[in-house]
């Protein structure tokens, strides 16, 4: 079964063969998914219950269904092995599709050893390989003997060994640190950022909240027969529908345009408060301090939540802000980090919110701290080609004027489906927003992307802590010799649209040569 | 059957092919791609056609609605379209990085540097293993390109590069 080699000393040729998981983890699995078999069966047992052979045909299901989940169970241990190479573990899987997974030693950021209640019944651990980063599973063994368990963790740390040992340490503290109980060995320092009630109370204002404005215009959509007046007649509000115009007197007018302007008045107070209930709940005594460990925030009015994030786990910084919003010189800041940072969210997209509402400088002297530096949000320059935005026109142009044709030539509403021409200018006018917002800019080490003319984000990363990068074209994109390049981010996304393709070759190649000097081993080092 | 040691010269030679008016010149894929592409979209398209017999033996609609289409759409995809599919994909070996190049209505061109690559999968389902190619897919960090394929490889091939790639990450931290 297991066979068993000294820890540290293992020879290569040991351990050819391979080795197989515990022959009662098969047993274990069985045990652990035997829940997953009750709906089934009871479903079988139902289906036959008044059967002419129910008595045998009971027995059947059961047999069936138990006898083949252990079946399949053991089939695929037998088809299960794992390698410790001199320089990586291998892990052969699968029945019918084979899977030979190499996970080099240099990649191993973590082994966790779960035991799981019926596992541990019969003595067995669950060894999960972490590399950090990606979406999905790595590595996963279940089950192993604890010994051999064990045997694992501390081969696996003695391969990792001299100052990989170090990088080890650092990182499972900051996985462990992720939540609550940081501990505070120093006195504690000023902070770098506080949110104070003031600036509470108008990011309560700017966050006003528009779905609450909506699901209210739906409800009044639905309910709008309690009103003493038509809220959608559209052209009795602007009084330019002459025959109807005329049915009414000046006075009505005036009254039904003071009622409209007072639920209007209503609807955005009523906006106004969700939004600044939803931020004091979420920010109220929001503070940013740099520890030992990194960065560490604390916030939350009912729920009060403490995280640190290492700094150099930090792969990218984001800077947003909204148009009204930037009038007044206001930004804010989040962190995009390695995935498994936060016990938050177990989404791909993990990021922080380091500062909610800021002045540039203070953005600044954050994104300073985390060794990122922000240039001034004009000097960013390079922008795609505005004919990538518009090309939507092509699906929204035939559409309107297919409908238009249609409510023409079907109804007697022709006249009204010029109204759907504001369509168009509406898409027009967003898609040459959104081109202007769209802007890039490759610095020397550092990669600049901007986007969004509504939400509007500054997105700044080391070139060096991009994984991959990809140049794609559609079929349109393609005839317009355009590309749109994707740069692989743990944790978020990088993304250039509407570039030509020798430029989009020229990034990716800059990148890249940024790239290939750093490994990512020495990328997210504690320094 | 894995864990063979290939020697470097059984490193796919980077012969010629596709030129995408790039300065690289990309390897082409192995050729048992088409056959198995074939057989894979065939055994896709079996529901279907069953499906749409059933109909026209039902005769509940216009006799041939349904499985003309259904019958054209197999042709293609088992005649017709394995073969161009297959030249469209490439990919080159750097002495640092791999980049594949697949499609070619949806384009894509993807880098990867071997110092990026997290772990390395070599796969083969039952119609791959009877004609001896396999899928390497690379495996990165990031949330784009989290993993990145390149199937039909001649199977030593496919473990060839797993082994130079898998030589780098170990030097590289050196």
């Amino acid at each position: 079964m297991v066979q068993s080699v000294e820890a540290g000393g293992v020879q290569p040729d040991a351990a050819l063969d391979g080795e197989r998981l515990s022959l009662l983890g098969i047993l274990a699995s069985f045990i652990t998914g035997l829940p997953n078999l009750v709906f089934p069966i009871l479903a079988g047992i139902f289906g036959v219950r008044s059967a002419d052979a129910a008595h045998i045909l009971v027995p059947a299901i059961l047999g069936l269904a138990l006898g083949g989940s252990l079946f399949f169970r053991w089939l695929s241990w037998t088809r299960f092995r794992y390698y410790v190479g001199v320089e990586d573990i291998r892990i052969e899987s699968g029945i019918l599709f084979r899977t030979a997974r190499s996970i080099p030693y240099e990649r191993i950021q973590d082994v966790s050893i779960e035991q799981k209640p019926v596992a541990r019944i019969f003595g067995l651990g669950e060894v999960n390989f972490e590399t950090g980063g990606g979406v999905g599973e790595d590595g996963t063994l279940s089950y192993v003997t604890l010994a051999e368990a064990e045997r694992l963790r501390e081969l696996i740390k003695t391969r990792k060994s001299g100052q990989e040992t170090e990088t080890a340490a650092q990182t499972a503290v900051a996985v462990e640190g992720g939540i609550a109980n940081a501990p505070s060995l120093l006195p504690e320092q000023p902070p770098i950022f506080v949110m104070d009630n003031n600036r509470l109370l108008i990011l309560g204002i700017y966050s006003f909240s528009l779905v609450i404005f909506a699901v209210l215009f739906g409800v009044l959509n639905q309910f709008d027969w309690l009103l003493p007046f038509d809220l959608w007649d559209w052209t009795a509000w602007l009084g330019i529908a002459e025959k109807r115009g005329a049915t009414f007197n000046d006075m009505s007018m005036a009254a039904r345009a003071a009622a409209a302007f007072a639920a209007l008045i209503g609807l955005i107070l009523l906006g106004l408060a969700t939004g600044i209930v939803q931020t004091i709940l979420r920010e109220y005594g929001f503070r940013l301090d740099r520890t030992e460990k990194g960065f560490r925030r604390r916030r939350g009015l009912l729920t009060l939540t403490d995280v640190v994030m290492p700094v150099h786990r930090v792969q990218a910084v984001t800077a947003f802000t909204g148009p009204i919003r930037k009038w007044s010189g206001w930004y804010g800041l989040k962190f995009i980090s390695l995935a498994g940072d936060s016990s938050a969210s177990d989404k791909g997209e993990s990021n922080h919110v380091v500062a909610p509402l800021a002045y540039w400088d203070e953005i600044a002297a954050i994104t300073d701290i985390a060794g990122v530096s922000l240039p001034e949000p004009k000097r960013i320059l390079q922008r795609g080609r505005l004919i990538y935005w518009l090309n939507g026109l092509l699906f929204v142009l035939p559409l309107v004027t297919g409908a238009m044709a249609a409510l023409f030539f079907l109804t007697d509403a022709g006249i009204q489906a010029a109204w759907l021409l504001l369509l168009i200018a509406i898409f027009t006018v967003s898609a040459l927003l959104q081109w202007r917002f769209s802007l890039y800019w490759l610095d020397g080490d550092y990669i600049y992307v901007r986007h969004g003319w509504w939400n509007q984000n500054l997105t700044a990363a080391a070139q060096v802590k991009i994984q991959s990068a990809e140049i794609s074209q559609g079929p349109i994109t393609k005839a317009q010799g355009l590309c749109k390049v994707h740069l692989g981010l743990a944790g978020g996304s990088l993304s250039i649209p509407g570039i030509p393709l020798a430029e989009g070759r020229a990034i990716c190649r800059a990148v890249m040569e940024n790239i290939v000097t750093v490994d990512y081993s020495e990328l997210n080092r504690h320094l | 059957m894995i864990d063979a040691e290939p020697a470097a010269s059984a490193a796919p030679e980077i012969s010629s092919i596709i030129a995408l008016g790039d300065d690289e010149t990309l390897t082409p894929i192995d050729p048992r791609d088409i056959p198995v592409t074939r057989i894979g979209y065939a055994i896709m398209m079996v529901p279907l056609i069953i499906g749409t017999m059933v109909l026209e033996i039902a005769q509940l609609t216009i006799a041939g609605i349904f499985i003309v289409p259904a019958l054209i759409l197999s042709v293609y995809l088992i005649f017709i379209f394995p073969p161009r599919q297959y030249r469209r994909w490439g990919y080159h070996m750097g002495s640092d990085r791999i980049r594949i190049v697949r499609g070619y209505l949806f384009y894509s061109d993807t880098v990867v540097p071997f110092g990026r690559v997290q772990h390395i999968d070599v796969s083969q389902g039952p119609v791959e293993r009877r004609y001896g190619i396999a899928t390497l897919t690379l495996h990165t960090a990031g949330n784009h390109n989290s993993s990145v394929p390149l199937p039909s490889l001649a199977h030593e091939d496919a473990l060839a590069l797993r082994e130079t790639i898998r030589a780098h990450i170990k030097r590289d931290t050196l």
